[in-house]
């Protein structure tokens, strides 16, 4: 792995070397590295198109890291990336993807990866995408996360994509068992003529199963962004989306809320706000010594933490 | 310390200051007066929060007229508002660092917010949004002013939306930052308490300084022990049934 390979995963996966535990870093479409421990076996699928994971039942405080570099110019793929976590775990998958495109062909990644995870285990999901490069080939980034979630399981996701990808469509579906819970922090910068759409579908079916979807969005120059949350309440269960953005000079944000109740026991809140940065924001950190520019930067630092 | 020379300000066709002049070189002054008597309108056209419509400022003989506010805040002036703002991220301790400008210092930030009454463990990692109280937030806006420091704190009417409870501690923590401080502190306050410990008080009234004397002679004046009703101004003016 070359310099500028290393620097990417650090930005995608805060990795200075390998990581502690199971690991699979695919490197321009081949696996580069790859670790198993007595718990969490890494395979590579059948179709060569990516990877299953398997947790063993009753895993606790282990991780697995599956980051994706991309820096040859043109390469696109398509990966499947499949975990099966058992019951009774308690682990935390780290993936993300990173695109540094220095030449005049596109690259794409598209990530399709699919959690089953088994009766009253816990997955803490972090997953972060980022590109960069001074070439005119653009980077393309389209994630599909599906989570199935058993009875009393629970995911806590963590996704981002904060600079440099000229295009995303990211799709996340998840379907809820009973007591099955979902919290979902989606963060998105866009800036330049960038575009990201975004799909967030959750279908609580089991009675006690709840939802909290906070997705936050800064979309810069002449950007645009496409969120639409879709809670389906089925059971006796609790559904929650928040969805905050900030426009700044020309960009443009649509967020499309949707619930759907299909029963008497289900509560469902949307709440979504759209809105340049408030002036006092900016005010009040200008009384602490940043100027203007820097006051803007540290609010949407923290607005996407 | 601070002059201001012939500030006016005007707005929605009406003069909410006129002509005012003052030079302050006292380390704690207050500034009191009636509601709409332009307190907070000159407070923050000392920040730079607001631009006059006419006048001249001189902060240590330097002309800041035309500062932006973080130049003002670089020279050593902080402003605590009267609503604190709230930020959707950002934490205690992210502001607390910028106010200190050094970053975040446990060791320093538990020294800040303990003055206020409020514990580090429990604070540092709050967000700054609307799971704070308004209470809160005050303590939080205060210790923030004393982190930064500098040669001038000035606080918009710090007891506004405070319960009475609240109230007494934050009397101490002002006693404290006027024994402690090196710098000088202006307060737009009614508070009889806040009022007493000033060195001198700037009665505004109608956009005009009133008076602006000696502490315990504009108290004197007032009565302001014997009636104890913590707005003897509002007494004076005939608006108070306290």
């Amino acid at each position: 792995m070359d310099d500028l390979e290393k620097r990417m995963l650090k930005e995608v996966a805060e990795l200075d070397s390998l990581p502690v535990g199971a690991f699979n870093i695919r490197s321009n479409g081949a696996s580069e590295a790859r670790n198993s421990t007595a718990n969490i076996q890494i395979e590579s699928r059948e179709s060569g198109d990516g990877i299953n994971v398997y947790f063993k039942d009753g895993t606790k405080n282990e991780s697995c890291h599956i980051p994706v570099i991309i820096s040859k110019s043109g390469h696109k793929e398509c990966v499947y990336n499949d975990f099966f976590v058992g019951e009774n775990c308690d682990v935390v998958i780290v993936a993300g993807c990173g695109i540094s495109n220095c030449g005049g062909h596109d690259s794409q990644h598209d990530g399709i990866h699919t959690f089953h995870i088994g009766k009253n285990s816990k997955v803490k999901y972090v997953e972060k995408h980022y590109g960069e490069g001074t070439g005119t080939g653009k980077k393309f980034m389209n994630p599909t996360t599906v989570v199935h979630l058993s009875e009393g399981a629970t995911m806590d996701m963590d996704t981002s994509q904060i600079a440099g990808i000229n295009d995303t469509y990211r799709i996340t579906k998840a379907d809820l068992g009973p007591g099955a819970s979902l919290v979902m922090h989606d963060k998105i910068l866009t800036n330049f003529d960038q575009t990201a759409k975004a799909e967030i579908v959750v279908e609580l079916n089991g009675d006690g199963s709840s939802c909290d979807i906070i997705s936050r969005g800064v979309a810069k120059g002449e950007s645009q962004q496409d969120v639409v949350i879709d809670i389906a309440g089925n059971s006796a269960c609790h559904g929650h989306a928040e969805c905050d953005s900030i426009i700044m000079d020309k960009g443009v944000i649509v967020a499309t809320p949707k619930l759907k109740a299909t029963c008497v026991d289900a509560s469902l809140i949307h709440e979504a706000a759209i809105g340049k940065i408030a002036g006092e924001q900016i005010i009040k950190l200008m009384t602490l010594g940043l100027s203007e520019q820097e006051a803007e930067q540290k609010i949407i630092e923290g607005f996407l933490r | 310390m601070l002059e201001l020379q012939n500030i006016s300000f005007h707005a929605d066709d009406k003069d909410i200051l006129k002509d005012i002049n003052l030079k302050i070189d006292d380390k704690f002054v207050a500034i009191t007066g009636p509601n709409g008597s332009g307190k907070s309108t000159l407070l923050k056209i000392i920040m730079g929060i607001i631009t006059p419509t006419s006048g001249k400022i001189l902060f240590d003989g330097q002309d800041i007229t035309d500062l932006a506010v973080n130049e003002r805040a670089n020279l050593g002036i902080s402003f605590a508002f009267q609503q604190p703002v709230r930020f959707k991220g950002l934490k205690v301790k992210d502001l607390l660092g910028i106010a200190a400008g050094e970053g975040v210092d446990v060791t320093k930030d538990c020294k800040y917010l303990s003055a206020v009454g409020l514990c580090a463990k429990d604070y540092l990692n709050r967000e700054i949004n609307d799971t704070l109280s308004g209470g809160e937030m005050k303590r939080i806006e205060i210790a923030m002013a004393a982190a930064r420091g500098g040669k001038l704190s000035l606080f918009d009417e710090p007891e506004a939306g405070i319960d009475l409870w609240s109230f007494q501690s934050l009397i101490k923590v002002f006693e404290n930052l006027r024994r402690v401080t090196n710098g000088n502190i202006m307060i737009i306050s009614h508070q009889e308490r806040i009022l007493e410990i000033a060195d001198k008080i700037i009665y505004l009234k109608d956009g005009v300084v009133d008076r602006y004397d000696e502490s315990a002679k504009i108290m004197s004046d007032l009565n302001m022990g014997r009636y104890g009703c913590g707005c003897a101004y509002s007494r004076k003016e005939g608006a108070c049934n306290g």
